[in-house]
């Protein structure tokens, strides 16, 4: 008797150590971390570009986590600061990612903010990086004898378009590329607290960690 | 209070309370070896006979012969133990067969996917037209299948076949676990549809939308209760090993799941931290508990000796389960997540040595002077290499897991690389050799083609080497590329292209051992080839040996 009991019971406390160090502290600390003045909410358009990202797995490709500078060269790139808790108030779910087949995209709206190019980079990659890997989405535009009226037919490189064709971004193309614009953490956030007391300038911003 | 103070006090407290149980263990004379609970699973005057049932009677005659010791004495098998074998495997044969059978659909689904997906990767511009086809979709039908599909319904086979075995004890409310499996089955074929539709949770590991989870849960709670409820009427005094693994794994498994889907509480950072908690665990406290406890039942049992130190393997259970279980924040390393949390995490990493070690030497301690049966045994060699990708991934995963290494190897192929050496050089490759094993005891039936089983171990075993040789390599200078900011960014992505396709070849030639295997299952299944019948150990006679003993 005395066995299964230490088996349920061990594996239990095991597993729930590792649970309060792993999920439950986390949320508590990143709970009460108020979005930074310069974050704004998601708009509706740039939600449903968020959910294309989403279902067609950008995510596996490209991190939106750009580093410390003591953790490599992403500063120097032009992706971007270090991305603290509170710039991902609004990510439900996280896109924080694992692998940089493709670059970082934190900042991607601010690096690239011509709708034209992201359009078109969706559609053929190549037309814009020589040797990219990205797969083309060819399935997020409409090929058309002539655009129609309130439509907008793509600006592609010469011998991009297919012959006497226009191609015509759907909606969801259009929405991803709001959310891509909208990838903009280049605002500034308070720089960590100072471990020494050489930085006692600004009393006012005192983060209210009193517990 | 500073979260750096509190964690420091939580180690410390911790550290405490190790001491206090170590002590108290000692007292209780835990660390006493204890060579009957090691021989539990052979019955009375087993040990010395050899048992392969993938082999056919000849070859397991020289099988026997080569692990003939000095002093051994052969008595026949006390009947009533082995009855009580027969009755335990013929209660569970129906649900293994079922789960399978399930794994191997989704093997071979999974493994075309992925190779799909790995060819996509230098050739961009091949199958796009359709939203189904993109990588992010593939890949991730292939995670899916690979990962839910088939490892979690061949371990589920495995635990199913094994625990009656262990516990001496006919499986109680079969029915159940079918029910379990069925439900099982439905949600992984309906999590694939959503994620080739498009509709996903969007976290790695945990695409499956949570609405299609709730059926994975139901279905292990199925398959948890009967479990439970033949641990607790066992027949067997005390508890071996594979046991312990297997129903903490299984009780792990659906607690994670179940947090880790749980809708509406996970956001932002924390979410992220929460997807690697699960991300890594599923790896540490489901696929690596299940298959290190398959090695302990069945390597001992094919060469017929004991494990060597029953403790050691009770320490590397207990140290798994507390260090691997801390392990996955590491994925975050220089990410926005508190430094305590990715700290704690490298430290456990570095700790899971000790399981590994204790796992090696336990191996190796069996495996001496044993090591030429492999030559004999597909199940052995099945084993023995996935044991050997257990020590060597686990022990890649401790030093990735520091900062210098996962500096270069972050965000990598590298990763890509050290995922599949565990999940395929060890944990697949155990399975195989598991299901070699187990199906002529359910299908009462024995394999019809010995050399398709051998063919199988030569392809897969050449296709993970060349895979994970040229992804490590690729991801290596990837991540050397990426840190040298000289260097554009698309340098980065063009040195992996070479490498990229060796992948795609190590990745095809997996493909083929997948389909000789599941090939091979069906022939079997349907009764094709050579006409054999009856399960291979329990023929009358054949185990009455011929072997001189003492020679």
């Amino acid at each position: 008797m005395e066995n299964e009991v230490k088996l349920t019971a061990g594996a239990m406390v095991t597993l729930g150590l590792a649970t309060a160090a792993l999920v439950v502290l986390p949320y508590i600390q990143v709970r009460d971390v108020p979005a930074p003045e310069g974050l704004k909410p998601y708009t509706s358009a740039e939600l449903r570009g968020r959910a294309v990202y989403i279902a067609n797995g950008c995510v596996y490709c490209h991190t939106q986590q750009p580093r410390d500078k003591s953790f490599g060269p992403d500063a120097e790139r032009g992706w971007g600061r270090a991305t603290v808790p509170g710039d991902y108030t609004y990510d439900r779910p996280h896109l924080l990612g694992s692998m940089r087949t493709g670059p970082d995209l934190m900042n991607i709206g601010v690096r690239q903010p011509s709708r034209d190019w992201h359009l078109g980079h969706l559609y053929q990659p190549r037309a814009y990086v020589p040797g990219s890997i990205m797969p083309a989405y060819p399935y997020l535009f409409d090929i058309k004898d002539k655009a129609e009226p309130g439509e907008e037919a793509l600006k592609l490189p010469p011998g991009y378009a297919p012959a006497g064709k226009v191609v015509v971004a759907t909606p969801d193309a259009q929405d991803l590329v709001k959310y891509l614009q909208a990838l903009n953490r280049s605002y500034p956030v308070l720089p960590p607290e100072p471990r020494d007391a050489a930085g006692a300038a600004a009393p006012a911003a005192t983060p209210a960690s009193a517990s | 209070m500073d979260s750096a103070v509190m964690s420091l006090l939580g180690a410390f407290l911790l550290s405490i309370i190790g001491l206090f149980v170590f002590i108290w263990s000692m007292r209780k004379g835990l660390l006493m070896e204890n060579p009957r609970a090691a021989s539990v699973i052979f019955a009375q005057g087993e040990i010395g006979k050899v048992d392969d049932p993938a082999l056919h009677a000849g070859h397991r005659a020289q099988l026997q012969a080569a692990a003939a010791e000095p002093g051994d004495t052969l008595h026949p098998p006390d009947a009533q133990e082995i009855s009580q074998r027969i009755e335990a495997d013929r209660s569970s044969a129906f649900p293994v067969f079922m789960f399978v059978a399930f794994a191997c659909l989704w093997l071979v689904l999974g493994s075309v996917a992925g190779l799909t997906a790995s060819l996509k990767l230098h050739m961009p511009d091949w199958l796009v037209s359709e939203a189904w086809m993109t990588f992010g979709r593939i890949r991730t039908v292939h995670l899916t299948a690979v990962l839910y599909g088939w490892i979690t319904n061949a371990s589920l086979g495995v635990i199913v076949w094994l625990l009656p075995r262990l516990l001496r004890t006919p499986l109680m409310g079969a029915m159940w676990v079918m029910l379990g499996g069925a439900l099982i089955n439905v949600a992984i074929a309906s999590g694939i549809g959503a994620i080739g539709a498009g509709w996903t949770d969007g976290m790695e590991y945990l695409e499956m939308p949570w609405q299609i989870g709730l059926f994975i849960v139901a279905g292990m709670v199925c398959i948890i209760g009967p479990v439970l409820y033949t641990l607790v009427n066992r027949k067997v005094e005390s508890l071996y090993v594979t046991v312990w693994y297997h129903v903490a794994a299984l009780l792990w498994i659906t607690l994670l799941f179940l947090v880790a889907k749980l809708p509406g509480v996970h956001y932002g950072v924390q979410q992220a931290t929460m997807n690697w908690w699960y991300g890594h665990n599923v790896l540490g406290l489901w696929f690596t508990p299940v298959s290190v406890g398959a090695i302990y039942y069945f390597l001992p049992k094919v060469i017929a000796r004991p494990v060597r130190s029953y403790n050691l393997s009770i320490l590397g259970f207990w140290t798994l389960a507390f260090f691997y279980a801390q392990v996955g924040g590491h994925h975050l390393v220089g990410g926005p997540v508190p430094g305590w949390l990715v700290t704690l995490s490298i430290v456990q990493s570095m700790m899971m040595i000790i399981p590994v070690a204790a796992f090696s030497i336990n191996m190796a301690g069996t495996m001496r002077g044993r090591m030429r049966l492999a030559l004999r045994s597909p199940t052995l060699r099945f084993m023995m290499f996935g044991g050997l990708m257990y020590m060597l991934s686990s022990v890649q995963g401790s030093f990735e897991a520091l900062r210098s290494i996962n500096q270069i190897t972050h965000f990598t192929h590298f990763t890509v690389a050290h995922a599949h050496l565990g999940a395929y050089g060890f944990v697949t490759m155990v399975l195989f050799g598991a299901i070699y094993f187990m199906m002529p005891r359910v299908l009462n039936w024995e394999w019809p083609y010995p050399r398709l089983i051998t063919l199988q171990f030569w392809l897969a075993a050449v296709g993970i080497l060349i895979y994970f040789v040229g992804l490590s390599i690729g991801g290596w200078l990837q991540g050397e590329y990426m840190l040298d900011a000289a260097r554009p960014f698309m340098d980065s992505v063009a040195v992996t292209l070479p490498w990229l396709k060796s992948r795609s070849l190590g990745g095809a030639l997996m493909v083929a051992s997948q389909i000789v295997f599941v090939g091979h299952f069906l022939a079997m299944a349907l009764r094709f080839g050579p006409a054999r019948t009856g399960a291979a150990l329990f023929r009358a006679g054949a185990h009455t040996l011929e072997v001189a003993h003492g020679k």
